[in-house]
């Protein structure tokens, strides 16, 4: 019997992605491990591989298609002496035939091939996004078919309403949705779709469409990309879920530049360090410092994390991912600055795994670079606090009553009031302070 | 043979009444259909197919007339007002068998004579066979209309005509009073006036063809006009005295003077009326309001197992209105789902005159009611290469969106072949589109089609070529 290749999640919270290409056409022969199909969700692309020998029997989902759901069948592949031609239409998999996914080829760890962000991951995400079909074990394909039917007039008048297409039903031909079917849906009507498949749906509408304050022609419509889309929805859901609130705190540099000099002019070669490697360490350090800072939030319990998971927010085309150094308490100035450098390098060619983008127990975002003296960031889920860091420049500063000049670098951070209270934020930016502004307790 | 009993008996086979037959026997059902005269009824015998034909012969004729614009030359051109005729004829004896054969195909039995409810399911038939009876579950009534007469303007079908005279004229009238300005009206009229009669068109409203938008009833009668057509508008004929091969009418006009007229004949075209008579309609239930059968939205009549479909209902007064009721009544019948009742702005509206008249939906004028705001598309064919090419270059397509939604809630068209442009739009009414798809879809140059883009583009300020 044809075996079905499901869509695979490559990480937990995947619900969708683009399968943007195939390596193998119908009737290809195919063994465990050729690299088959190239998924690509809002941040990443992956390489899909065959997990079965046989051959491609047919191919499901074709190639450019979007929104397809994790475990939805995207071929069919036939086992030796199967006949090919007999495969029709996908039934239900009786094992789990879900392929996995691997580095791109050439890197050719062996080890990366297990697909890390398949196993369940140990943190569950607090907004219940985690309850993702990786989670539930394979073999189920989701019933329904997710794209929804709808005249475009329809369609419009949703937008226009602020009314969920997924909520109304179609009385049209084939259960399209038409004007009169959304004429009746009230506003606002919220999707109780069978399963709240909420988590993949795209941000919500504005309640105020903007395109009814501009003429037509005067703007570029530009439909959002995957990444778009998932920032809209990511952090629409942490503003409005997230009691967010803000402390502020300065820090001296001098001394820092002076040590960063230092250590840049004696080292090895291919060694820069950046401030922002300081303040990864010194991030990571206060965490484990105050280790009740470095929580998340998960409704009935508080996760305390072990080890320091530090993203730092990069700045792509059209978009950003925070890259997340992983047990940062434990790296070296020297390391965290390679892992930075080759985190951001993978980020901006989209070549990041979900494992090196996905979880993390805090974040830095820092637009000192652009001039920006201070600012706040939206906290970045599951996490429960991020720091915006502004530009280090010299300030007049009060020292014993004299007027001084110093390097001066503004730090805001932002903290889920449900896990981190005022003090205990305080507590963290003043050990993160005083590692700042004296490197070499970090040593300590 | 009084054991049989039909799932569905189809009292006429016009156009609403022999779809309705065919539909209903595509789902598996058995059916038979009465009909008194010919299958195909009035549309195929009497009414759109063979004034079709003769307005083809205007217009070629017609075309006769401007050779040398296109450096054609021909001399002694002439017609044969008897042998236009009887094209007309052949042509809808054609039709009316391919209806035979049709009925023939799905094995729809064909019952001639008149029919008359008679009870529970039970039709009486008389014909030139005798009287029979036939059972049915279910009773389509189709029996279309006629023509409306008026008091003082009684036809006689010598002198004062009504369509089915004057679609078989044996001479041409030099002189033509048409009382009625809507399609049939109108399509007389143009086809009369190709072949040099001069017509006299009386509208009782301000303008001619009051169902269509203001602007184009106002752009048909400057082209009637420049034809040499006369157009009273606001005027009504009051009594008409008949001589002894011509009739004077007395025409109230405008401010209330009275005009005389001698013609040669008159068209009575002032509307039509159902055929409700002699069906047995009281005696069952089915109740009659102002000349036509009351149904609800699924056409039914309230009397269990009795539908009625297309001009036997009320307006618009459309074949193709008929047809599409009469597949509802069949899929309704055979329990089907998600049947939609009829949406009239839905239904296109065609008259084949020179210029021909087209549209759907919703008037300028009637969007606007209520408050809604429009957003107008204007196109002139004049400004379309292939309309110059064609030396057609007077004709406009007129576009009315709501200006929210961007819903198409109109369209309205006169000039060449829009008769068969004005599907473009229906389709895109049926399928929702918004402005977005109109704007999208690549028309084909040089067509005439290309005006219905640019009409939507120009009712967004986009028109490419104005």
């Amino acid at each position: 019997m044809p075996t079905p290749i499901l869509m695979p999640a490559l990480s937990p919270t995947m619900e969708e992605g683009t399968l943007a290409k195939w390596h193998v056409k119908e009737g290809d022969e195919v063994h465990s491990g050729d690299v088959i199909a190239e998924i690509e969700t809002d941040k990443a692309t992956m390489e899909v591989e065959a997990v079965d020998e046989g051959k491609i029997a047919k191919i499901v989902v074709p190639e450019g298609s979007e929104n397809v759901k994790v475990n939805a069948v995207i071929a069919m592949i036939a086992g030796e002496g199967e006949d090919v031609s007999a495969v029709k239409s996908a039934s239900a998999p009786k094992k789990d035939p879900s392929p996995r996914p691997s580095p791109r080829r050439g890197e050719g760890e062996k080890e990366a091939a297990k697909a890390p962000t398949l196993s369940s991951p140990s943190t569950p995400l607090p907004t219940g996004e985690r309850k993702g079909p990786a989670a539930e074990g394979s073999g189920k394909v989701r019933g329904s078919d997710p794209r929804v039917f709808a005249s475009p007039l329809a369609k419009r008048i949703a937008k226009d309403k602020g009314i969920d297409l997924a909520a109304v039903a179609g009385t049209g031909p084939r259960g399209r949705i038409v004007k009169a079917d959304v004429e009746k849906a009230k506003p606002g009507q919220a999707a109780p779709r069978p399963a709240a498949q909420g988590g993949a749906a795209p941000a919500a509408m504005p309640s105020i469409d903007p395109r009814a304050f501009y003429e037509p022609g005067s703007y570029d419509e530009v439909p959002l990309d995957n990444m778009r889309k998932t920032i809209a929805r990511r952090l629409t859901q942490a503003m409005q879920e997230i009691p967010h609130f803000y402390l502020t705190i300065d820090c001296e540099l001098d001394e820092l530049l002076r040590i960063r000099k230092d250590l840049n002019a004696k080292a090895e070669d291919g060694v820069k360090l950046s401030v922002n490697d300081f303040i990864i360490r010194a991030a990571a350090l206060a965490l484990i410092k105050v280790p009740d800072a470095n929580v998340s939030f998960a409704g009935t319990s508080l996760l305390k994390h072990k080890h320091a998971d530090v993203g730092i927010a990069v700045a792509l085309d059209g978009g950003l991912i925070t890259p997340i150094i992983r047990n940062a308490e434990t790296k070296g100035l020297a390391e965290i600055s390679a892992e930075a450098k080759t985190l951001a390098e993978r980020a901006r060619t989209k070549k990041l795994k979900p494992g090196e983008f996905e979880g993390g127990s805090f974040s830095i975002s820092n637009l000192g670079m652009f001039g920006i003296k201070s600012f706040t960031a939206v906290i970045n889920p599951p996490q429960a606090a991020i720091i915006a860091v502004g530009k280090g420049e010299e300030r007049p500063v009060v020292k014993n009553g004299k007027l001084e000049v110093a390097t001066v670098m503004t730090v805001t951070m932002s903290c889920d009031h449900r896990a981190i209270d005022g003090a205990l934020g305080a507590k963290f930016l003043e050990a993160f302070k005083a590692f700042v502004e004296y490197p070499p307790s970090m040593l300590l | 043979m009084a054991e049989k009993i039909y799932d569905v008996v189809v009292i006429g086979s016009g156009p609403g009444g022999y779809v309705a037959a065919i539909r209903a026997a595509q789902l598996g059902l058995d059916v038979a259909i009465v009909e008194r005269a010919e299958l195909g009824g009035i549309c195929l015998n009497w009414g759109c197919i063979p004034t079709k034909a003769l307005l083809r012969s205007a217009e070629v004729y017609r075309s006769l007339s401007r050779l040398e614009e296109f450096g054609l030359k021909a001399d002694n051109i002439s017609f044969d007002a008897a042998a236009v005729v009887a094209r007309s004829r052949k042509v809808a004896e054609q039709l009316s068998n391919g209806v035979k054969f049709l009925m023939k195909k799905h094995k729809i039995v064909v019952i001639e004579g008149n029919a008359k409810l008679a009870g529970a399911g039970r039709i009486a038939v008389e014909g030139k066979a005798g009287k029979s009876e036939v059972q049915a579950k279910n009773i389509i009534l189709a029996t279309g209309a006629r023509a409306r007469t008026l008091p003082g303007i009684e036809p006689d079908g010598k002198l004062i005509w009504t369509y089915r005279e004057a679609m078989v004229p044996a001479a041409m009238p030099k002189s033509l009073l048409v009382i009625g300005s809507g399609a049939i009206g109108i399509e007389f009229a143009s086809f009369y006036r190709s072949f040099g009669a001069e017509v006299t068109v009386v509208e009782v409203l301000d303008r001619i063809l009051p169902v269509e938008d203001a602007e184009i009833s106002d752009l048909a009668a400057k082209a009637f006009k420049k034809q040499g057509m006369k157009l009273l508008l606001s005027a009504k004929v009051e009594k008409l005295d008949k001589g002894k091969d011509s009739v004077t009418a007395t025409i109230v006009v405008k401010d209330g003077k009275k005009e005389t007229l001698t013609v040669d004949r008159v068209i009575s075209a002032v509307g039509i009326t159902g055929n409700v008579e002699d069906l047995g309609l009281e005696q069952v239930g089915v109740k009659v309001e102002r000349g036509h059968v009351v149904v609800n939205e699924w056409l039914e009549t309230g009397v269990k197992g009795v539908y009625a479909i297309g001009d036997l209902v009320g307006a618009p007064w459309l074949a193709h209105k008929a047809m599409h009721e009469g597949v509802m009544a069949a899929e309704r019948i055979a329990g089907g789902k998600g049947l939609h009742p009829l949406d009239v702005t839905k239904v296109p509206g065609c008259t084949y005159s020179s210029p021909q008249i087209a549209s759907v939906g919703l008037t300028e004028a009637k969007a606007k009611e209520g408050g809604r705001e429009v957003k107008i598309g204007r196109f002139p064919f004049r400004a379309n290469g292939k309309a110059i090419a064609l030396g057609e270059q007077d004709g406009l397509v007129k576009t009315v969106f709501d200006a929210r939604t961007g819903e198409l809630l109109g369209a309205h068209m006169i000039g060449a072949e829009v008769t068969e442009l004005i599907q473009g739009y229906t389709v895109a009414r049926t399928l929702e589109s918004t402005e977005a798809e109109l704007m999208h879809t690549i028309f084909p140059h040089p067509t005439l089609s290309e005006a219905m883009h640019e009409s939507v583009l120009d009712a967004f300020g986009r028109a490419l070529h104005i």
